[in-house]
Formats: structure tokens, C-alpha cells, sequence
């Protein structure tokens, strides 16, 4: 049995997500030979710290830990102090400084331990100096969870699809905008309706801009470009248009002719766009769901879809990049 | 008459310009060239495609004189369209002079119009079209679509483009 010491640096609701799923899970990771161990929830109000693991029992009705925590530390601070194997970062996402997640998987990942995250902020700003310092300290940086949520894309890529050249991406990478173009185009009803509808469901944020004008979209592009193509590339090098522009009567003449207007993030293109995809499409899925489809050398089109975005949805790619990389310690003891 | 015309030729300098001799000969005014060097044939040659405005008895002279200058004549006849796209723009269609917008791609010679919805909700509001766009190849697909991209830069319309089926 491998015990693996966990810390969660983040408590929302990806935070929440993460520690449900580490429970329900566990008698199932030990059948694995994996003991994965949550020994640390740090938040913006402080730290639980619990060396036998954390009691989810208590702590999963608070929404902060204001109340359980049983130290002030925070961020980094915690990070340093706490001898965990391995770090989830799920604090809220900033596109344009990355922080706080940047600073927090910098200190992870200087002091040896590998980081599992959903924040996509310090993978756009800065990937290619995380996965730089994640190679200098021995450690992994895995963030499956950035880009499509749940849907299976960077693992799909990386170790299913390998061997095969990636001639490019392109897919429906936020749930929100999907939802909202679906809406109007089954409702007939204004830009302006939809969005109400999907802020009333919660599908969108109060500020709605961060999705509507394509910048989240944008985001997985540019972590996309970085990590399967290696392109080295900035959010201001993606050609971003979002979807206020698209009207219920676009969508109509669209879809008489057998299109649906998707917004579709394309790699190695570097655009964001609202595009027409033809109403069969693999791709063309309605709703709050994501896709994508992987063009390929040996195995042509792969399109995978799935849910975008939830707090169970993503904890669950959370985990599932956990165990695979002790599944690749495994394997590279072999050789 | 608008003609097209696909050639190959030789993969050493000058063969554009010993292929152009018999089109000004022959008084065709040429509306658009496309070289495909990116598609070079198992013969090491190089496809270009001329769309031409001619007076069609005039062809068989010009076709003859390539010959003799030996360039390959692969098709020459009217211009036929092979592939078609559809597009939906949205925004302010026809005070933007909508006329203009289809004129920029038919007049490229080598892509047109060919069908057009438009639905206008109200004076203020944005309009939104449906157009379709057909073209003599891929090539001059993306090439009208880069064109009408711009367009839509300019006149400030959502140019709303087709995913392809395949990649880039």
C-alpha cells in the first residue's frame, strides 16, 4: 500500500467537490494500492490540519473553514509547512496574474511535491515555468481538470492517443455559452433572455462576461497549445470573439439549413469563435455539455464529450490525476 | 467569358511567366492565379490554376501554345465551382452596403455567392444573414473566407464561419 499525503490549498466549490470524492473513494484507491490520505484543507480563513486525515463529516457542511480551521496559516505559508506528497490547487481562477494559485503551486512544486489542479490561471500565465520547475524538482504538474472539465482530452492525448501526430483541437470548451446558444436557439429567445435563464439556474456567474465574451474558452486554448503542442503561446496570442454578438435569427437561418452556431475554441488556429457545426456533428452536443474533437494521423477523428464544469465532475478528473501519476512512477520503475 | 484553366508546371524559374505569354497573346485578361506549391505532383510539378476573362474561341490557341512551350494543360473550360461553404454574418448587414459585401467575393473571379436568407428584426436592431459561398477549390474557399473575415472587420459584422471537417 502507497500512502500518499494530500493537502487541498482551496475551498469552494471544486474545494467541496475534491473532498467528497477523496471519501467516497478511498476504500476503492485502496483496492489500487493507493492510500490516499487528505491530511490538510487550507483556505482564505486558515488551515484544518489532520495528520490521520481529515474527517470530511465535519468539515463538508461549512462552507468556509472559519470555524474548524485549526491554524491561521494560509497559501503558501501552509504549503510549506505541511508534509504533504501532493498538492490540489483549486483556488479561483485569475487569467491574468494567475495568483493566488500561481504562488501556491510555485511553492508546491519548489518543495517537491507534485500538484493536481483545476485552476487554470497559473497554467495560462505561466506554464511553461511551472512545468519547467516541476521537472527541476522531480514532481508532476497534472491538470486534466483545466480543459473540459471532466471530459477526458490531455490523458486522452497524452497516453491513449500516443504515437499519433495531433494535427489539431477543436471543440465547445464552456458549458455556459453552450447552454445559452442552445436555449436561444430552442426558444427563439434573445441573447440577453437565455443568459438570464442560465443565471437563474446557476450555469451562469452574476458577471457573466468571463464566459460570454469567450476569455474561459480562450484560457483552454491557450493551456491546449502549451501542453499538446508545445507552442509556447500567451492568452493575447488567441484571436477571441465571444458569443453577445449572435442573435435567436442567426441561430434560426443556421439551423434551417442544418448548422448549429457553437462556440468552438480551436487549436493549433489559436481562435475563439462562434462557428457553425453541421446539426449531426459529433461535436455539435446541447446543452451545458462540452466537446471535442482530437484530428489525428493514425486514428483520424476522435471526439470525445462530457460534462464541463461540477463540483463532483471535476473533482472527479482531480483524481483521476492523482492516481495516474502513481500509476507513472509505477510503470517507470519498470525500466 | 470567364474561364479556368489548370496547368502544371515545370519546378525551375520563369515557368509562371512562359505560361502567362499565350494568355496576353490571346488578350485574357486574368481575374486570379493560384499556385499550389504546397501540392507539387509525383511528376515534380507544380499545379496553378488560372481563372481568365477570354473569348472562349481563343482557347484552343492558347491551349496549343502552352503545349508547344511544355506546360501541361490538365482542364481548361468554364469556370466551374466544386466547392461551396455557408456562412451567417450578423450585425448591421444592409446599411453596411450588402452589395458591397457580395461584391467583394464575386469579384475575386474565383468564388461567388450563390445564395442569400437575410432576416431583419427590427430598424435598430442586427440583422442576420445566411449566404452561401461557392468557390473553384479549397484554396479559394479560404481565401474568399479570408476575405469576407475582413470585410466583417471593417464594417463590424460577426462573420460567422463554418468548423472543417478536418484539420488545418
Amino acid at each position: 500500500m502507497r500512502e500518499v499525503k494530500i493537502s487541498l490549498v482551496g475551498y469552494g466549490v471544486v474545494g467541496h467537490g475534491v473532498v467528497d470524492v477523496l471519501t467516497r473513494k478511498r476504500a476503492m484507491m485502496k483496492e489500487l494500492g493507493l492510500d490516499l490520505k487528505l491530511i490538510s484543507v487550507t483556505d482564505h480563513t486558515g488551515t484544518i490540519i489532520s495528520e490521520d486525515g481529515i474527517d470530511a463529516q465535519k468539515i463538508l457542511g461549512e462552507k468556509t473553514l472559519t470555524n474548524v480551521a485549526t491554524s491561521s496559516m494560509k497559501g503558501k505559508e501552509a504549503i510549506d509547512a505541511i508534509a504533504s506528497d501532493l498538492v490540489i490547487e483549486v483556488t479561483p481562477t485569475n487569467i491574468v496574474h494567475g495568483q493566488p494559485g500561481l504562488g501556491h503551486m510555485e511553492a508546491a512544486l519548489a518543495g517537491g511535491k507534485h500538484v493536481v489542479t483545476s485552476n487554470k490561471g497559473p497554467l495560462v500565465v505561466a506554464y511553461s515555468r511551472l512545468k519547467k520547475l516541476a521537472e527541476d524538482n522531480g514532481v508532476m504538474l497534472k491538470f486534466e481538470a483545466t480543459a473540459g472539465g471532466t471530459m477526458p482530452l490531455i490523458s486522452l492525448v497524452e497516453r491513449t492517443l500516443v504515437g499519433n501526430t495531433i494535427y489539431g483541437i477543436r471543440g465547445i470548451f464552456n458549458g455556459t455559452c453552450n447552454y445559452i446558444l442552445t436555449r436561444m436557439a430552442e426558444e427563439n429567445i434573445p441573447y440577453t433572455h437565455a443568459l438570464s435563464e442560465a443565471q437563474d439556474l446557476g450555469i451562469a456567474e452574476a458577471d457573466p462576461s468571463y464566459d460570454v465574451e469567450g476569455v474561459d474558452t480562450a484560457g483552454k486554448v491557450v493551456i491546449l497549445a502549451n501542453a499538446l503542442f508545445d507552442m509556447n503561446i500567451k492568452y493575447s496570442d488567441v484571436d477571441v470573439t465571444g458569443i453577445t454578438g449572435v442573435t435567436p435569427e442567426a441561430l434560426a437561418l443556421a439551423r434551417e439549413k442544418g448548422y448549429a452556431i457553437k462556440l468552438i475554441g480551436d487549436v493549433p488556429a489559436l481562435t475563439v469563435r462562434p462557428t457553425l457545426v453541421p446539426v449531426g456533428s459529433p461535436i455539435a452536443v446541447g446543452g451545458t455539455l462540452n466537446s471535442a474533437a482530437i484530428y489525428t494521423d493514425l486514428s483520424g477523428t476522435i471526439t470525445v464529450s462530457g460534462l464541463g464544469a461540477g463540483s463532483i465532475e471535476t473533482a472527479s478528473a482531480i483524481l483521476s490525476d492523482v492516481v495516474s501519476i502513481y500509476r507513472t512512477k509505477r510503470i517507470d520503475a519498470i525500466f | 467569358m470567364r474561364l479556368s484553366m489548370d496547368l502544371e508546371l515545370q519546378d525551375i524559374p520563369g515557368q509562371l511567366l512562359l505560361a502567362l505569354q499565350p494568355l496576353k497573346d490571346n488578350k485574357a485578361n486574368i481575374i486570379s492565379v493560384v499556385h499550389h506549391r504546397e501540392r507539387k505532383t509525383p511528376r515534380g510539378t507544380i499545379p496553378v490554376r488560372f481563372v481568365v476573362e477570354m473569348d472562349r474561341s481563343k482557347l484552343d490557341a492558347v491551349k496549343s501554345q502552352l503545349v508547344s512551350l511544355g506546360v501541361t494543360v490538365v482542364r481548361a473550360g468554364e469556370v466551374r465551382f466544386i466547392e461551396d461553404v455557408a456562412v451567417v454574418l450578423v450585425g448591421h448587414i444592409l446599411d453596411s452596403d450588402l452589395g458591397d459585401t457580395i461584391n467583394r467575393i464575386d469579384s475575386t473571379g474565383y468564388a461567388e455567392v450563390m445564395d442569400l436568407a437575410l432576416t431583419m428584426p427590427g430598424v435598430n436592431e442586427p440583422s442576420s444573414a445566411y449566404l452561401r459561398i461557392r468557390a473553384t477549390g479549397k484554396a479559394e474557399i479560404h481565401k474568399a473566407l479570408s476575405i469576407l473575415r475582413q470585410v466583417g472587420e471593417e464594417k463590424k459584422l460577426l462573420v460567422i464561419e463554418p468548423i472543417e471537417d478536418e484539420a488545418a
